[in-house]
């Protein structure tokens, strides 16, 4: 049996005090992939009537670098928070809750470091080799 | 995880069909969702006929009209029958409404009436109210000061200051744009929903107010105020024309503006 009253259940344990900040960044991050995104598609678009050397110098030019590398990990940060929001909208169950919520950030942190090195090896290895 | 399917005993079943009226020639054809949780039975949609030349033209004269004349056993709310109460909001046509200001003239050929969405159902068209109410409750919808008011007059408020609850006060806590939200439907037990966070907003901009802070400090929580995705189904549906999801809007600018 609950005797809670009503209003001690929609109380609950009461404001965590947080989620401002990952909701503003959420926005600042949409804001800014918005040109980012553009400037990769056309690229991207690119590439078919490019050659492997061309990529190569192209990645190196320090801009080239500085943007993708922006580009990487301000959409895997705004993928890892859009997932969290979708893990906190449909999975109710807890232990789910905090695997999904750890597993969310260890693939972004992963995938993040992981592409990062593989720009920085080909403008810092490949492109001299 | 969240439901996406109704529970088995909560599928809705064919229901009773009344014939028309003999004689009747401008013939309406209602459904209307029927439970009744004594009967041990799943709920079902029964189908009225009714005459229109002998009701009224809103959607709670035909459900009034039907209570009166075919089936006394329909349960549903109404008091004031002019939109000032809220007590009739049920989903009308797919939508969330009032069944007291919705003409059945605008609605489609065969009107759909089912209760509120989501909430348990105590009986046909009357959802269980109790926890949006306590969410109410919980936000302290009342003006909380610390400066005693003045001896001889009440707390002024300047005309710039009350425009600021314009389109805010009027509203009913009729609870259709809170149950027309999905957010509220997966986590209406945490989120406050989008009538109550207008309720919320309604004090933090009244100027008499002095805890703003607080109240800010207590819907500053993932669960009770950023589950709003701006899904705007909230201000689409409202019955009063008001605009809930630019209300959260400002409940979330101003806990960025804090911190600037």
């Amino acid at each position: 049996m609950n005797f809670q009253t009503p209003l001690a259940r929609a109380r609950g344990l009461g404001s965590a005090r947080q989620g401002s900040h990952d909701w503003w960044q959420q926005r600042v991050t949409a804001v800014a992939l918005v040109p980012l995104s553009l400037w990769l598609a056309i690229h991207l678009s690119k590439l078919p009537s490019t050659t492997y050397v061309e990529v190569l110098q192209w990645m190196s030019l320090p801009w080239n670098t500085i943007l993708l590398l922006s580009f990487i990990f301000l959409s895997l940060y705004h993928a890892m928070l859009g997932l969290q929001v979708v893990i906190e909208d449909y999975v109710h169950n807890d232990w789910m809750k905090i695997i999904g919520m750890l597993g969310v950030r260890l693939v972004t942190a992963f995938l993040a470091l992981s592409t990062a090195f593989s720009v920085l090896r080909i403008v810092f290895v490949e492109s001299h080799g | 995880m969240a439901d996406f399917n109704l529970p088995e005993n909560s599928k809705v079943k064919p229901g009773k069909v009344w014939a028309a009226p003999v004689g009747a020639k401008r013939i309406k054809r209602i459904e209307v969702y029927r439970y009744d949780p004594e009967s041990g039975e799943n709920p079902r949609l029964d189908v009225f006929h009714i005459d229109l030349d002998r009701c009224a033209p809103m959607v709670l004269d035909a459900l009034l009209l039907i209570k009166n004349e075919i089936d006394p056993k329909l349960a549903f709310r109404r008091s004031c029958r002019e939109g000032v109460c809220g007590s009739c909001s049920m989903n009308i046509d797919g939508h969330n409404t009032l069944a007291c200001t919705k003409a059945m003239d605008d609605c489609s050929e065969v009107i759909r009436i089912y209760p509120l969405p989501h909430l348990p159902v105590v009986k046909d068209l009357v959802p269980d109210m109790t926890h949006f109410y306590a969410q109410y409750a919980s936000i302290k919808p009342w003006i909380v000061t610390q400066t005693p008011p003045p001896a001889d007059r009440e707390r002024l408020q300047s005309k710039e200051e009350r425009s600021k609850l314009d389109g805010l006060v009027e509203c009913i806590l009729c609870a259709s744009c809170s149950t027309s939200c999905p957010s509220y439907w997966w986590n209406g037990d945490r989120y406050l929903g989008p009538a109550v966070l207008l309720q919320s907003y309604r004090w933090i901009a009244d100027s008499r107010d002095e805890t703003t802070g607080e109240r800010l400090d207590e819907l500053e929580d993932p669960f009770k105020l950023y589950r709003c995705h701006t899904i705007m189904n909230c201000t689409d549906t409202c019955p009063k024309g008001l605009n809930p999801a630019k209300a959260i809007a400002e409940i979330k600018k101003l806990l960025v503006e804090r911190q600037k």
